[in-house]
C-alpha cells in the first residue's frame, strides 16, 4: 500500500507526533512528581492514586505506552536504515557544522530506553504488580504510600547517580528532539522557528533540572 | 605551498580501494583545488602512473559535477562554494589533506574519486518536471507571480545537484536535493498543477534508491555550495502530508 507510513517522511512523521506526545507527558509527570517536596505526603499519594485509578487516565496510559512503542520501533527502523544508507564510511570523520546532539540521538535513546525499563520496575511494577508498598489511610480510605517509597529509594546514593545520568541523556535527546519534531511536521518559519528553538531549550532545561531535582534534593534534604 | 595528499584510489566499482599518499610542491595559494590536482596528475603522468580520476566540468561553480570530500567536509573547508571554486589559500603550507569520494549506498564509486550520481537523475525522472504542451510564448504579465514566491523558487532552483547534501549527511539522506527540486516547481503556477503527484513520486523514488531518513541535523544546509535552506525540506514534508493524507 502506498500510504504515508511506508515513506521515509511518514516514518519521521510518526516519530515526531509520538515524540511531541511524550514531551507533553513529561510535563504532567514532572508536575505531579514535584508534589513529593510538600511537607505532607498526602497530595502526592492522592495524585498518584488518581493517576493509577481514574478511567480517563487509564486510557491515556495505554496511549502513552503506544506512543513510547511507536517512537521506539520507528526510531530503531530509521536508525538502522540510516546506517545501511552508508555501508562504507569516511576515513576522516565529518567536520560539517551541525546540531551537536542530533548526532547522538540513537545513543541518548538507548540510555533513555534502558532507564525506562529500570524506572518502571522501580516504581510502576512494584505498585501495580509486585506489591509490598506501604499503605496509609486518609479519611478512612486506603492509599499506597508511594511518597515514602520514593524517598526511601532516593536515599540510596547509586540510585541517585543512575537517575541523574539517565536524565542527562534525556536532556540531550530533548535538546535536538523538541525543535526537530516541528521541522519534521513541516513547521519551519523565519520568525517562529527561532522561537520554537528557544522554547525547546527552555523546556529541556526545565524538564531535565526539574526531574533531577527530585532524587538529588530528596537525597540531601528530605 | 608544499602539501601532502592522502587520496582514495580505487580501480573500479568492485575493487577494494586504498589511500595513496602523494607530495605536491610549489603550489600557488591562488590556484584552485582542482588545478592543484591537475598538477598532481601531470606529475603522475610524467612518471607513467595512472592519474587520479575526479569529476569536473564547468570549473566555475555552476554545473555541479565536481565534488570531493576534503578533510571531512564536502567541497572542503570553505562555505558556499563548490570544490572547483575552493582555493588553496584556504590551506596552510605543509598541510596534509585527505581527499575522499562521496560515500553513500546510492552513489557507488566508479573509479578513484568519481561516483555514480545517476540516482539523482532517476529522482528527477520520477517527477521533477512540468508536463506542458508548449505553444507560443505567453505574454510576460499573463501569469502574475508574487516576488516572494518567485524568490523562494529561485533560491531552490540554485541547486546544482552536486550531492554534497548526501555526502555530508550522517544518514546519507537526499532530502535537501529532493526538496529543492520539489520547491522550485511547486512554488510556481506552472508547477502547481502536478505538485501532488510530483512530491509523492519523487519521495518514493528517493526511498527506493536507498537514501537515508532525514533527522534534521542541518549538515546538508551547512555544506550546500548553493546554501539551500532546510525550509525547503519542511515545505516538501508539508506537501507530502497534504498529498498523501488530505
Ligand atoms: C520521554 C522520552 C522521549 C521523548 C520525549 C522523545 C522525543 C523525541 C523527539 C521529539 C524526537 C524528534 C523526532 C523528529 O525529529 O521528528 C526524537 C527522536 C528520536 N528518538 Fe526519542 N524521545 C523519547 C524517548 C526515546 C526512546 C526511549 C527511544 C528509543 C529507545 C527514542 C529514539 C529516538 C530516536 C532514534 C530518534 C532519532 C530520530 C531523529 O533524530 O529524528 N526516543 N525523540
Ligand atoms: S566543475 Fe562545475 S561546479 Fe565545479
Amino acid at each position: 500500500m502506498n500510504t504515508i507510513f511506508n515513506s521515509s517522511v511518514g516514518r519521521k512523521l510518526i516519530m515526531s507526533l509520538a515524540g511531541l506526545f511524550l514531551i507533553s507527558f513529561l510535563l504532567v509527570h514532572l508536575g505531579i512528581n514535584l508534589l513529593v517536596f510538600l511537607e505532607s505526603k498526602e497530595p502526592f499519594n492522592k495524585a498518584a492514586h488518581f493517576m493509577g485509578t481514574n478511567p480517563v487516565i487509564k486510557i491515556m496510559e495505554l496511549t502513552l505506552f503506544g506512543g513510547f512503542l511507536l517512537h521506539i520501533i520507528y526510531g530503531m527502523i530509521v536508525s538502522l536504515q540510516n546506517k545501511l544508507a552508508r555501508p562504507i564510511g569516511y576515513a576522516k570523520s565529518n567536520n560539517s557544522q551541525q546540531s551537536f546532539f542530533s548526532k547522538y540521538m540513537f545513543h541518548t535513546a538507548v540510555v533513555i530506553g534502558i532507564f525506562l525499563v529500570l524506572h518502571l520496575i522501580d516504581f510502576y511494577v512494584k505498585a501495580k504488580f509486585i506489591g509490598g508498598v506501604p499503605e496509609v489511610v486518609y479519611n478512612g480510605e486506603n492509599y499506597h504510600d508511594l511518597a515514602t517509597l520514593v524517598i526511601a529509594r532516593f536515599k540510596i546514593g547509586w540510585v541517585v547517580w543512575v537517575y541523574v545520568a539517565a536524565l542527562l541523556g534525556l536532556g540531550f535527546h530533548l535538546h535536538h528532539g523538541f525543535q526537530s519534531a516541528f521541522q519534521t511536521l513541516g513547521l519551519n518559519h523565519p520568525v517562529y522557528t527561532p522561537i520554537i528553538k528557544g522554547l525547546g531549550i527552555l523546556y529541556t532545561i526545565l524538564v531535565t533540572l526539574g526531574f533531577m531535582s527530585i532524587p538529588v534534593l530528596v537525597y540531601f534534604i528530605k | 605551498m608544499d602539501l601532502t595528499l592522502k587520496i582514495w584510489r580505487q580501480e573500479n566499482r568492485q575493487a577494494k580501494g586504498r589511500f595513496e599518499t602523494y607530495l605536491v610542491t610549489n603550489i600557488s595559494p591562488d590556484s584552485s583545488f582542482l588545478e592543484m590536482l591537475d598538477i598532481l596528475n601531470q606529475q603522475l603522468v610524467d612518471k607513467f602512473e595512472m592519474p587520479v580520476c575526479f569529476d569536473h566540468d564547468c570549473r566555475e561553480g555552476i554545473c555541479g559535477m565536481c565534488g570531493l570530500y576534503i578533510n571531512g567536509r564536502p567541497h572542503g573547508p570553505d562555505t558556499g562554494v563548490t570544490t572547483c571554486q575552493l582555493h588553496m589559500r584556504k590551506f596552510k603550507d605543509g598541510d596534509t589533506i585527505t581527499v575522499e569520494p562521496w560515500r553513500a549506498k546510492p552513489f557507488p564509486i566508479i573509479r578513484d574519486l568519481v561516483v555514480d550520481r545517476s540516482a539523482f537523475d532517476k529522482i528527477i525522472e520520477a517527477g521533477g518536471y512540468v508536463s506542458v504542451n508548449t505553444g507560443g510564448v505567453p505574454d510576460a504579465n499573463a501569469l502574475p507571480i508574487s516576488k516572494k514566491d518567485a524568490d523562494i523558487a529561485m533560491d531552490a532552483a540554485a541547486c546544482i545537484g552536486c550531492g554534497a547534501c548526501v555526502a555530508s549527511c550522517k544518514n546519507a539522506s537526499a532530502m535537501l536535493f529532493v526538496s529543492a527540486k520539489v520547491s522550485q516547481l511547486s512554488m510556481l503556477p506552472q508547477g502547481k498543477i502536478e505538485a501532488k503527484e510530483r512530491v509523492k513520486k519523487m519521495v518514493a523514488k528517493m526511498d527506493e534508491l536507498g537514501f537515508g531518513n532525514c533527522t534534521n541535523t542541518g549538515a546538508c544546509e551547512a555544506e550546500c555550495p548553493k546554501e539551500i535552506s532546510l525550509s525547503h525540506i519542511a515545505r516538501m514534508n508539508r506537501e507530502l502530508y497534504a498529498a498523501k493524507i488530505l
